[in-house]
């Protein structure tokens, strides 16, 4: 059995779920400080690709990676390579979809934070970069790590948009989910149950991880100040 | 030398508005919730950000809004005790404290010596939801001073507190800051709280800060009734002026003071505890009927309503002690007193 759509799939959604990571974290916390409007209206716009069809994501990006279009013919000419039809084209595709779920949960996470923490930590001359990541980050962990598993588990099943924007060869583009398709269209059965099988082990394994976090997090907000 | 504040910053309902200066003492900024004391010291320790005005602190400009000039809160070197005191969940004890000591050199040594000093060396490695209240309390004081405060700012220390451990609580703060030698401000409803730890209070009522007067001064001499309020007064009526008299329309009665009375008084105030029961002859004797009993946990509270008062009148309210109570009950019309300097007159 040929293992590189498994390894293809991993890669993929490890690069995007990194990439997202910081996208998500760098607009849950500039968003949350906006005006109520403003904040309104990114929110919609950035959570959009959540319950747009992958095939509409799929077809807007062509619209700016494709050669034919001014972003994509200006790459192709500068530096010689095409956006689409590679296998990190896919990349484009899962950060796009995947980023809401880390964007809202990391936004749900910040807004429980406490913010007087932060206002001590000024107080006491700590900077803003460490108070970010050694206080607000450890008292939002169980949230931010649940968005990560969730945007990674996203990544890992996108079918839609990767299979308009990186396409189908095998060895090369393909994926776990276009392989399934491919398969089924060529109506090799034991082929395509056994790439569900796998694809359906992963998502229990992650499904399962995303629920001991949020347990772990309802135990530690349990365990508040026991004397207040 | 101390700290210097004139502020404004609009709030959602009212602008507050704040002019202060506290040398290297306690003051109270006493006001009823939401009045602006905790928007106050934000703006002191550089959290928010006033909307125009002037702090200063031993000299150095911490905002300026005709200057330019907004420090941020790392640089004001201003010490903040927070309501729930914020220690960080995720460090231990030890990590609370070493955390805030500003140079890197010796940084262990130094919190050695403050959970020395503060007998925190037990728990140095536990986390902040394993502490105690008072466990946690001397932490978080710990933790303020190792960052070398200039100013402590104190946002109602004992807010969420049963009584008992409130008491506790308050004693060890006060004896920990007395080696502090800068400007202490304490903000809080409490009265009595104020009263036990600070010389001077500044009155906050809606956002407007009153003159700082000492404390003896604001429970003597209340000048405005939102002051006599925060002072624990309970009765109030609007008066005319008379010369040393004043005519209390509601109650249908003249009051003499023992003094002239400022034509632009508008109010009198009488503590409950200033009601006495009339002997003899006393000055400013009110004949009235009991209206209702209630029965306190160490005193006795008589509403009054006095004879040929107005049918919507503020009841007279008085406390006293139970046995004294006592020997009056079952009378239903009683002749009191209020003694001339007993009368607060309020603007």
């Amino acid at each position: 059995m040929d293992w590189y759509p498994l390894y293809n799939s991993l890669r993929i959604a490890a690069i995007s779920t990194v990439a997202v990571f910081f996208l998500g974290l760098f607009f849950a916390y500039y968003i949350a400080k906006l005006p109520r409007l403003v904040k309104g209206v990114l929110d919609v716009v950035l959570t959009l690709p959540l319950v747009l069809p992958p095939t509409v994501v799929g077809w807007l990006l062509l619209l700016v990676l494709g050669p034919k279009h001014p972003f994509g013919a200006w790459v192709l000419e500068t530096f010689g390579t095409k956006l689409v039809m590679t296998w990190w084209s896919a990349i484009f595709a899962t950060i796009v979809v995947s980023f809401p779920l880390m964007y809202r949960t990391a936004r749900g996470a910040f807004e429980s934070f406490d913010n007087a923490l932060s206002d001590a930590g000024q107080t006491l001359g700590l900077s803003n970069t460490y108070i970010f990541w050694r206080i607000r980050m450890p008292y939002c962990r169980s949230g931010i790590l649940a968005g990560m598993v969730l945007a990674f588990a996203r990544a890992l099943g996108e079918y839609g948009a990767t299979s308009m924007v990186a396409g189908y060869t095998p060895g090369r583009t393909a994926t776990i989910s276009t392989t399934v398709y491919q398969l089924w269209r060529t109506n090799d059965d034991a082929g395509a149950m056994k790439w569900v099988l796998v694809n359906i082990a992963i998502s229990a394994v992650f499904l399962l991880t995303v629920n001991l976090l949020e347990s772990r997090e309802r135990q530690a907000k349990k365990g508040g100040a026991a004397w207040v | 030398m101390g700290l210097i504040v004139d502020i404004r910053k609009k709030l959602g309902g009212f602008t507050l508005n704040v002019q202060l200066e506290a040398g290297n003492e306690y003051l109270a900024l006493l006001g009823a919730s939401g009045c602006g004391k905790s928007v106050t010291l934000k703006c002191i320790a550089g959290i928010l950000k006033p909307d125009a005005g002037h702090i200063e602190l031993d000299g150095t400009v911490l905002f300026d809004s005709a200057r330019h000039i907004n420090l941020p809160p790392q640089k004001r070197q201003v010490g903040y005790l927070f309501q729930q005191y914020a220690l960080f969940p995720n460090m231990t004890v030890r990590e609370n404290i070493s955390v805030a000591v500003r140079e890197k050199e010796g940084r262990e040594e130094t919190a050695d010596a403050y959970l020395r000093r503060f007998r925190l060396t037990d728990v140095e490695h536990q986390r902040p939801r394993q502490l105690s209240g008072g466990q946690s309390q001397r932490t978080a004081l710990a933790r303020m001073l190792a960052a070398k405060p200039k100013a402590i700012l104190l946002d109602e220390p004992f807010s969420a507190l049963d009584s008992y451990l409130k008491y506790q609580l308050e004693m060890e703060l006060s004896d920990t800051l007395k080696a502090f030698s800068g400007p202490v401000l304490w903000v809080s409803h409490d009265r009595g709280e104020v009263w036990r730890n600070c010389a001077c209070v500044c009155v906050i009522d809606h956002g407007r800060s009153e003159k700082v007067v000492s404390m003896q001064e604001l429970f003597r001499a209340p000048v405005t009734a939102s002051a006599a309020q925060l002072s624990g007064c309970k009765n109030y009526v609007t008066i005319v002026p008379q010369g040393d008299r004043i005519q209390i329309p509601a109650w249908n009665a003249v009051l003499f003071c023992g003094q002239t009375v400022p034509p632009d008084c508008t109010g009198a105030g009488i503590r409950s505890h200033h009601v006495h029961f009339a002997e003899g002859t006393e000055e400013n004797r009110l004949t009235c009927s009991v209206e209702r009993v209630i029965d306190d946990v160490f005193e006795t509270i008589v509403l009054l309503k006095i004879d040929g008062s107005a049918p919507d009148a503020p009841f007279l309210r008085m406390e006293l002690p139970k046995e004294v109570w006592n020997a009056k009950q079952g009378q239903t019309s009683l002749t009191v007193t209020v003694s001339p300097q007993d009368i607060l007159l309020l603007k």
